[in-house]
């Protein structure tokens, strides 16, 4: 029953994530909570495909759209996943300084991203695309602000279980939380990844 | 870690604190009632209105803005609480488990509700309630003045989102937590049915979100989402609706088919027939649900190739409906059939939600339903299936399991005088509006003309709506001074699944060992097989259980402070409260719950007790 006390090397089983009941149901739970999302983010893509002509006179995604920039900001968050897997796999050879490392790497990659984000939108206001200027400019910002919401919560939540844990090395208790944290963060990455297709290939190009 | 059983608190302290899934289930039970009252009160007054021909009771105005929360209220407040309620109480027991998969998300989830429908409510003395029907169909909606709507909008935003957290508990709770031998096809049709219905939930309530998201940003932050000047496009709050919309009416009647498969087979005393085609076509139409949302629009012209498709697919879910009909059916048939006021209720369900299915498939004839679209016809319709189906079904599983719940009995010769009142009233209200509807009289008005052959009908149809009410009183003082019927709770139905083999009230570590479990219908099985008592799964062991925690009803706080900031776009407040929100979540990320043992010799005690 020594759930949350810190295991030794030994005994730490392969997948620390699974290992309690505890464990198994914050896993799958977590999982059904990305299911949800899914189609939270397919309801805001299916509006953003509706509207995306509807610029109402305003400037419209072939005119504001940089794709160098956007490219730049996959790269990143792409990078973020792959730090963020590195962090997995040090938590499986319970090398608890690695797994905390590379995830301080994904937090910065994240907080970078977010930087980028905020540029951008900058950028476009100044342009003429504020969030009232037409259909086409409530819908990109809200599917797009959306995903940079997820992205900062995943952050504070990276952020608040490195400053928790940063002591205690890996535990039973931990591990699941490690792991649920990095499969939000992938989530987020992959549903960029549809972004980055859907809004800005698909704007400058259609 | 502690081992200490938790200090004694005080009886208050100890409800706001919980994370005991039956007590949880008690709130909702309770809370559930409570806005059944206020809805059914609501419909009453709108009946009032429309007793006679051009009276004037409600204004125009009152009467949207009852309208708009008789529904609202109905579907958000009454029905899926209740049903929550249920499920949370039995649904652990039945597959045998000592707790839920996450005790604390769980009482969050129920927090969630109730401050949702409180913020809700508090419309009223604000300023008006919302007032563009419980659809919220823009530009009505996003253009209705005064603050009503942004009251919708966020109330159900915040119960949504416990909802939300209900499901996917309910969802891993079956999966990861069953008793040993309980495989998914020994599973009762109730825990079957929680398990559908939560799937339903897991993926029409996020589409809700985002439809209830845009409406918020197009009224409070100038959004153009569906504002035709600006580029914008109403049909998509109708889609975003009717895909949350559509399933939503089946995340209400699974749970209460569940309901009813164990109450006709328990009080036929046979075992339910075809139980793996109920599986099944649970399944099925858990499944077809999300294919038809568009029959709700077949009038806005969508093309006669799509409303086609979705005519046919809505038509589908006649054949999964009519195989469960007819199990039930044969489970009757030849069986010891007991009146009790449950089954009545079972029973009176079949007829009555047979012929609401058969409106349904009217209605799914698109080119008919340019007729019958937006008239008496459909509220009849729908009623006939909520009411005879899923209000039926609570009141059935309230007779049957409140030994369970609360540890007494409720009176069968109240009860039944309470259900032929109702079943009465029922009918007498929504049978004639079949013909009103059919009439041409249209839904959501507040007023009908002279000299139309409307006149008599819907006097007749108030009629019947008083005659439930005065059955709801009934109802509520049958619930009072049952109280003293104690004697024989533990099993009083010869029940045939699992919770009927705790003690009555359930221990909050609901199983003293756990059971294992050899066939469906376990306790049955050992009624027949073995010696009328569960076998142990584990030896004799202390228990350890989670704390209690007072963070749920904070962060349910905070987001509810967080509303009013944005209703009245008052910024300031609306950060206070998400930091409210974020920092009782930040609480409980950092500090672990340990929990507590319950130590063998009082689980001994507890035994000795029965
Ligand atoms: C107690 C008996 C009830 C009576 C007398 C009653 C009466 C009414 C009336 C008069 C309307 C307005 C129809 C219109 O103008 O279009 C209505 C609408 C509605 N009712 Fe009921 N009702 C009752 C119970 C319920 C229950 C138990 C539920 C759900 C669990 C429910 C759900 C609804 C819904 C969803 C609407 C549609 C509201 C809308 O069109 O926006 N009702 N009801
Ligand atoms: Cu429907």
């Amino acid at each position: 029953m020594a759930t949350n006390e810190a295991v030794d090397q030994h005994t730490l089983p392969p997948n620390p994530e699974k290992a309690t009941l505890e464990g198994r149901n914050k896993y799958l739970g977590f999982w059904f909570f990305l299911g949800g999302e899914t189609v939270l983010f397919a309801s805001l893509f299916g509006t953003y495909l509706g509207l995306r002509n509807s610029t109402a006179g305003g400037p419209g995604g072939a005119d504001l759209f940089h794709l160098d920039l956007v490219f730049i900001m996959t790269m990143i968050l792409l990078t973020s996943s792959l730090t963020s897997v590195f962090a997995i796999i040090n938590m499986r050879r319970n090398n608890y300084k690695g797994l905390l490392m590379w995830m301080w790497a994904t937090v910065l990659l994240g907080l970078t991203f977010l930087g980028f984000e905020v540029y951008e939108f900058y950028e476009y206001y100044h342009q003429g695309l504020g969030f009232t200027t037409s259909a086409f400019a409530s819908s990109f910002y809200t599917l797009v602000g959306t995903h940079g919401a997820h992205v900062t919560f995943g952050v504070l939540w990276i952020i608040t279980l490195l400053v928790r844990y940063r002591k205690t090395g890996l535990t039973l208790t931990n591990a699941p939380k490690f792991y649920t944290a990095v499969l939000y963060w992938h989530f987020i990455d992959v549903v960029w990844v549809f972004i980055f297709t859907v809004v800005y290939l698909l704007g400058i190009g259609g | 870690m502690s081992n200490a059983k938790a200090q004694p608190k005080s009886v208050l302290w100890d409800w706001l604190t919980t994370v005991d899934h039956k007590k949880i289930g008690i709130m909702y039970m309770v809370a559930g009632l409570f806005f059944f009252a206020l809805g059914g009160l609501e419909a009453i007054l709108m009946r009032i209105q429309l007793m006679f021909p051009e009276f004037s009771f409600l204004g125009y105005q009152t009467y949207n803005e009852v309208l708009t929360m008789h529904g609202t209220t109905m579907i958000f407040l009454a029905a899926m609480p209740l049903l929550f309620g249920f499920m949370n109480f039995i649904v652990p027991l039945q597959i045998g488990a000592r707790d839920v998969a996450f005790p604390f998300l769980n009482s969050l989830g129920f927090w969630l509700f109730l401050f949702g429908g409180l913020l809700l409510n508090v419309s009223w003395f604000t300023g008006g309630a919302p007032d563009a029907a419980w659809t919220a169909y823009v530009p009505l909606s996003s253009d209705s003045p005064g603050h009503g709507v942004d009251y919708y909008v966020l109330g159900l935003q915040v119960s949504g989102a416990g909802t939300l957290i209900g499901g996917i508990n309910f969802l891993v709770t079956i999966i990861n937590m069953r008793a040993p031998g309980m495989s998914m096809m020994r599973m009762p049709l109730f825990t079957w049915s929680t398990f559908v219905t939560s799937m339903l939930i897991l993926f029409a309530f996020p589409a809700l979100t985002i439809g209830l998201l845009l409406l918020m940003l197009d009224r409070i932050f100038g959004g153009a989402f569906f504002d035709v000047a600006a580029g914008g496009n109403v049909v998509i709050w109708q889609h975003l609706f009717w895909i949350f919309g559509h399933p939503e009416v089946y995340i209400l009647i699974l749970p209460a088919f569940g309901m009813f498969s164990e109450i006709i087979a328990t009080f036929a005393k046979k075992r339910l027939f075809g139980y793996s085609a109920m599986v099944f076509a649970t399944l099925i139409i858990g499944f077809l649900g999300f294919m038809v949302w568009a029959h709700h629009m077949f009038t806005v012209g969508m093309g006669p190739v799509a409303n086609a498709i979705f005519a046919v697919a809505t038509m589908a879910i006649a054949v999964p409906t009519g195989i469960k009909i007819f199990n039930w059916l044969l489970t009757l048939w030849g069986g010891r059939i007991k009146f009790t006021v449950a089954n009545l209720f079972a029973l009176a369900f079949i007829p009555s939600f047979t012929m609401g299915g058969v409106t349904g498939v009217m209605l799914a004839t698109s080119a008919a339903n340019y007729q019958f679209h937006d008239t008496y016809f459909v509220v009849a319709h729908f009623h006939y299936v909520i009411i005879g189906g899923v209000v039926f079904g609570i009141f059935a599983g309230m007779f049957y399991w409140w030994p369970k719940m609360f540890g007494y009995r409720l009176d069968e010769t109240l009860g039944k005088i309470f259900f032929w009142l109702f079943l009465i009233g029922f009918h007498l209200t929504f049978f004639v509006q079949h013909f009103l509807g059919l009439m041409g009289m249209p839904r959501r008005v507040a007023s009908f003309l002279d000299g139309q052959g409307l006149n008599e009908m819907n006097l007749i149809s108030t009629i019947g709506a008083f005659m439930m009410g005065v059955a709801f009183i009934i109802l509520v003082i049958t619930l009072i001074v049952s109280r003293k019927n104690t004697d024989n709770v533990d099993d009083p139905w010869d029940g045939r699944t699992l919770e009927w083999a705790t003690p009555s009230p359930v221990p909050e570590y609901n199983f003293a060992q756990t059971p294992l479990v050899r066939e469906l219908d376990a306790l049955w099985h050992e009624k027949y097989e073995g010696d009328g008592k569960m076998k142990a799964a584990e030896p004799l062991d202390d228990i350890h259980m989670p704390n209690g925690s007072i963070l749920p009803i904070f962060i349910s706080l905070g987001l509810t402070v967080a509303s009013f900031g944005l209703i009245y776009s008052t910024h300031v407040i609306t950060v206070i409260g998400l930091l409210i929100t974020f920092g009782a979540m930040f609480v409980r990320s950092i500090k672990e719950d340990h929990g507590y043992h319950i130590p063998v010799s009082e689980i001994k005690r507890g035994k000795g007790e029965r």
